[in-house]
């Protein structure tokens, strides 16, 4: 995927580009919100990565105002050091897709980043997701693996809707607290891991394969194969 | 020194300066100066206004008394004048001139003046000799010394013509009421002399008193300015303004040390509290880089140091949270809300970690809670609560998570078997960073209940922690602001 860094911390900006390389992303990098316009609007990105304090009058509000003014839809990510509840508003309102705050592990960067630029592409609304040898119906609510019927609580449901979702994708603690619980802020308890494991007895225990991974150091990720 | 005390009117201040040089013949601003002072200003507002009442008393009584006996004396020549015209009338010249004789010869204060004269100025009748000089006009009032019996006097007259040429003067001799009205006045110019004399006086006073109370307020605040919080201005015990404007500063000053003190207590805490694994991660990071033998050992030292670090962060995340629900931004985003799937919702959350130790988590709320306020704050204080609840109670427990309507409000009570929280730590168990003794072993950042503190703060409300005997209640109780509109809140 392409991805834009628009980040004026050299240090930040460097760890972020090699890591997105390393995770196999073709990388551009701007360190001003005015060279960072340019090529944003210029060229075609799957993601942009955008610090919201910028340096060359245009910080990165202003930045996405301007884009999405342009009806460029590139999924912007802010990075920002800027932590109040009221800057995520601003910073999604102004257009943003999604609000990371500094500091920051890579891995959840990496897993959002990667959410963000897949969503963009096939928008088509699906009642069915499967994935291997699970299935999941959206319409009836049922969920089946070889065949074989699996009962679920409806938070359960949404859990798993969610990693099928993003198969083959890692999923961060925060993106399962924020996407299926829809809390924003982090329990001090590892509440998550033990629902994972739960919804593991279900789907995997019974099952030669498990889909269900731990990421480490990161999250989950629901895939076919064994990697 | 070029501005007056009124800012609001520059161009005032130019002229003021030099009028007041002109006024007082020098270049000086002292008069200014002496203006600019409130304790003077107020003095003087009392002198002039005791001057000014003082004057109008003496105006209403000089009027009152001596204006009455003038009245008195005109009224009397009029009726006087009245009654000796009807007779010409009736009678003639013979008629008025033996009613003129008739009246002197009853006249018992023998105050009465007449004098009939002809055309020529000739006396007819009448008690005096000669027509006095300068009595021309008819209609007009004229007070002038006359010649009685040998005897000068003063009198008040007034000059009626007849027909026939013949020119009448009536008046009455108002030596002693001149003499009694003198008197008065001597008496009300002198009163005024005192009155203006005391207002000064008194205007000093008044100085004296003003400067004196605010003299207890000013040394107070200067002491504060200089460091010394502990200062309290000094209340007279009257009860009055002042005592109420003291009471305030000193409420002031008391919610102001009270901030201090927390803020104190709050850099204190970051200080120790962030020094522990600030010391624990920089130590690993180091012991690694001079002792370690593999590139594994290595990384694993530098993750765990990573983990320290998202400790630190955390923790400084949940400070800044608490510091801007406390600052009240976020009223804004107050909206009416249902609690009860709220209240399902963490309950659910928790229930399963919770399960994995063997606690049970139930929750009860009414199927429909209606509430205001900050709906993902009051999440998160729920989950903090719970979190609480379901960190500190034993195997076997049960954690109980109720909801209900109060008086207007809601009531959230979260309740656990745990081995609570002793008395003595109970009011301070929600301070920032504070662990109870017997919690020290437990992970969590003291910021949990702090936090809760701060919604319980935001939304009007209190949080209370009870002894549930075994265990501890935490009772967050929200007063509703703003009764349910369903086309939304107005703020």
């Amino acid at each position: 995927m392409r991805i834009l860094v628009v980040e004026d911390d050299k240090d930040v900006a460097g760890f972020v580009v090699r890591g997105l390389k390393e995770a196999g992303h073709l990388v551009e990098h701007a360190d001003n919100g005015r060279d960072g316009l340019f090529m944003a609007a210029s060229e075609n990105f799957d993601a942009v990565i955008l610090d919201r304090m910028l340096p060359g009058g245009i910080d990165g509000l202003r930045l996405l105002e301007t884009l999405r003014g342009q009806k460029n839809t590139v999924p912007v990510l802010f990075l920002s050091a800027l932590a109040e509840v009221d800057d995520r508003v601003r910073g999604l309102k102004a257009g943003g897709d999604d609000y990371l705050t500094k500091p920051f592990a890579f891995a959840e960067l990496l897993a959002r980043v990667e959410a963000l630029a897949r969503r963009g592409k096939g928008d088509a609304p699906v009642t069915r997701l499967l994935v291997a040898d699970l299935e999941l119906d959206l319409l009836s609510r049922q969920v089946r693996r070889a065949g074989q019927k699996i009962d679920l609580q409806p938070r359960e449901f949404r859990l798993l809707e969610y990693l099928m979702r993003h198969a083959g994708q890692v999923v961060t603690r925060t993106m399962l607290l924020e996407g299926v619980w829809d809390y924003h802020f982090d329990p001090q308890t590892n509440v998550i891991d033990v629902h994972v494991s739960r919804l593991r007895q279900k789907v995997d225990k019974p099952f030669p394969s498990p889909l269900i991974h731990t990421i480490r150091n990161a999250g989950y990720m629901l895939r076919a194969d064994p990697a | 020194m070029t501005g007056p005390g009124v800012k609001a009117a520059p161009e005032m201040g130019r002229q003021r300066p030099t009028l007041w040089r002109r006024l007082t013949g020098r270049g000086s601003d002292r008069p200014l100066r002496l203006l600019r002072s409130a304790s003077i200003r107020f003095a003087a507002v009392y002198a002039v206004l005791l001057a000014l009442s003082g004057f109008a008393l003496a105006l209403f009584l000089w009027y009152e008394t001596a204006g009455l006996l003038d009245r008195q004396t005109e009224a009397a020549i009029r009726a006087d004048a009245q009654g000796l015209s009807e007779r010409w009338e009736e009678g003639g010249l013979p008629a008025l001139v033996m009613t003129i004789d008739d009246r002197l010869a009853q006249n018992v204060d023998d105050d009465a003046i007449y004098l009939l004269v002809d055309s020529q100025l000739r006396r007819i009748a009448g008690n005096l000799q000669r027509w006095p000089q300068g009595v021309t006009a008819t209609n007009a009032w004229y007070e002038l010394p006359v010649q009685r019996a040998g005897i000068r006097s003063l009198a008040r007259v007034q000059r009626f013509d007849l027909l026939g040429g013949f020119h009448l003067l009536v008046g009455r001799d108002v030596r002693v009421r001149a003499q009694l009205r003198n008197l008065l006045t001597d008496a009300m110019l002198w009163a005024l002399v005192i009155v203006v004399a005391m207002a000064s006086g008194g205007a000093l006073v008044v100085r004296g008193l003003f400067r004196r109370t605010l003299a207890n307020i000013s040394h107070t605040s200067a002491a504060i300015a200089a460091g010394d919080l502990g200062q309290r201005v000094k209340l007279s015990g009257r009860g009055d303004e002042f005592d109420q404007l003291a009471e305030t500063i000193n409420d002031m000053l008391e919610r102001i040390g009270r901030l201090m003190d927390g803020v104190r207590q709050v850099s204190n805490a970051i200080a120790h509290d962030l020094r522990t694994p600030i010391t624990r991660a920089r130590t690993r990071l180091e012991d690694a880089a001079l002792h370690a033998g593999s590139e594994a050992e290595l990384r694993a030292a530098i993750e765990r140091a990573i983990a320290d670090l998202d400790g630190i962060v955390a923790v400084f995340q949940a400070l800044l949270r608490i510091t801007e629900i406390e600052a009240g931004s976020r009223r804004s985003a107050f909206t009416a809300f249902d609690l009860a799937p709220v209240l399902a919702d963490v309950g659910e959350l928790y229930a399963a970690v919770a399960e994995e130790r063997g606690i049970q988590v139930a929750v009860e709320s009414p199927p429909q809670l209606p509430a205001y306020g900050d709906r993902e704050l009051i999440q998160q204080a729920i989950a903090n609560l719970l979190d609480n609840a379901v960190k500190f109670s034993p195997r076997g427990g049960r954690v109980t998570v109720s909801g209900a309507a109060s008086g207007g409000g809601v009531i959230i009570r979260v309740r656990d078997q745990g081995p609570g929280i002793p008395p003595d730590e109970l009011s301070r168990a929600g301070e920032r960073f504070f662990r109870g003794e017997d919690a020290r072993s437990t992970p969590g950042s003291g910021l949990g209940l702090a936090l809760v503190q701060a919604v319980a703060h935001l939304h009007g409300g209190t949080l209370r922690l009870d002894d549930a005997a075994p265990g501890l209640a935490a009772v967050l109780l929200l007063p509703m602001a703003q009764p349910l509109d369903p086309a939304g809140p107005g703020t």
